[in-house]
């Protein structure tokens, strides 16, 4: 693994922990992880990127890869983003306006409450 | 093909010159190289660093996949010049080339499609990073231009 991730449940979601570069050498790991979360059954995910230290289009294809494929499965993903350079990234492909970045876990909705 | 002179040769105020193999495990390095010279550059902000360090890695990474599918064992060149007010990166690769004006477009925002594209987003937002960019390739290889200004002068232009 070139990032670390750790997974911990907070009920009814998931969450992924990233901590690491996503490029393209790290990104890859990430899919990874989220395959192995899906292919266990966990559909409703969190990616918390507060650790990530770099983020790049490789980055940004496999967050929105975990969405769809979250989604394939008539589940959610929702995103966890409070450092500014990681949002600029972010912003800077307009992906903000699709995809909410959340300041903290606490701010991500209900599942149920959340937009599709 | 030509060697690509910084946008203003007058005031570069140190030169940097890399060469790394293909192999994507460098990219961080470069990325690395390229940040730690621009903040030598007093008035380089943190934002437009990192602005910096994106617009590169997109690039180094094009750069070294453009090697492949390809034998040989040519070498990624990446020369980085510090001027007052701005960093301007040159990256230069033999591998095989792309014609940067047939690349896919991107859905807008908006749509619900955007979220489909997985790809494609790389030259996109080098270009989005940058403040001036410039490709050439051909058959022989790919060479691009980077330049990223302090927010000083993006504030005086």
């Amino acid at each position: 693994m070139h990032i670390a991730t750790r997974r911990h449940e907070r009920p009814p979601r998931t969450v992924i922990s990233v901590y690491g570069d996503l490029d393209v050498v790290g990104a890859p790991d990430l899919r990874q992880e989220v395959v192995a979360a899906v292919a266990g059954g966990d559909v409703c995910l969190i990616l918390d990127l507060s650790g990530v230290e770099f983020i790049d289009s490789f980055g940004l294809g496999v967050v929105i890869g975990s969405i769809k494929r979250v989604r394939q499965r008539d589940g959610d993903l929702a995103l966890v983003c409070p450092e500014p350079r990681i949002r600029r990234v972010f912003e800077l492909c307009d992906l903000d306006r699709v995809l909410p970045l959340h300041l903290a876990l606490t701010d991500v909705p209900d599942p149920a409450a959340a937009p599709r | 093909m030509s060697e690509v002179e910084p946008a203003d040769a007058d005031e570069t105020t140190g030169e940097i010159v890399l060469e790394i193999p293909a192999r994507t495990e460098f990219v961080s390095f470069v990325r690395v190289v390229v940040a730690t010279a621009a903040e030598l550059e007093p008035h380089m902000d943190t934002e437009r660093i990192d602005d910096l360090r994106v617009a590169v890695s997109e690039a180094t990474t094009n750069a070294i996949e453009a090697h492949v599918n390809n034998d040989s064992t040519d070498r990624i060149r990446v020369q980085c010049n510090l001027a007052e007010d701005q960093v301007a990166v040159v990256i230069h690769d033999g591998g095989v080339g792309f014609d940067p004006d047939d690349l896919p477009e991107l859905p807008p925002p908006e749509s619900p499609e955007r979220l489909l594209h997985e790809s494609g987003l790389g030259v996109p937002l080098m270009r989005m990073s940058a403040d001036e960019s410039e490709i050439i390739s051909n058959e022989s290889g790919t060479e691009v231009r980077l330049v990223v200004y302090s927010s000083r002068r993006r504030r005086r232009s």
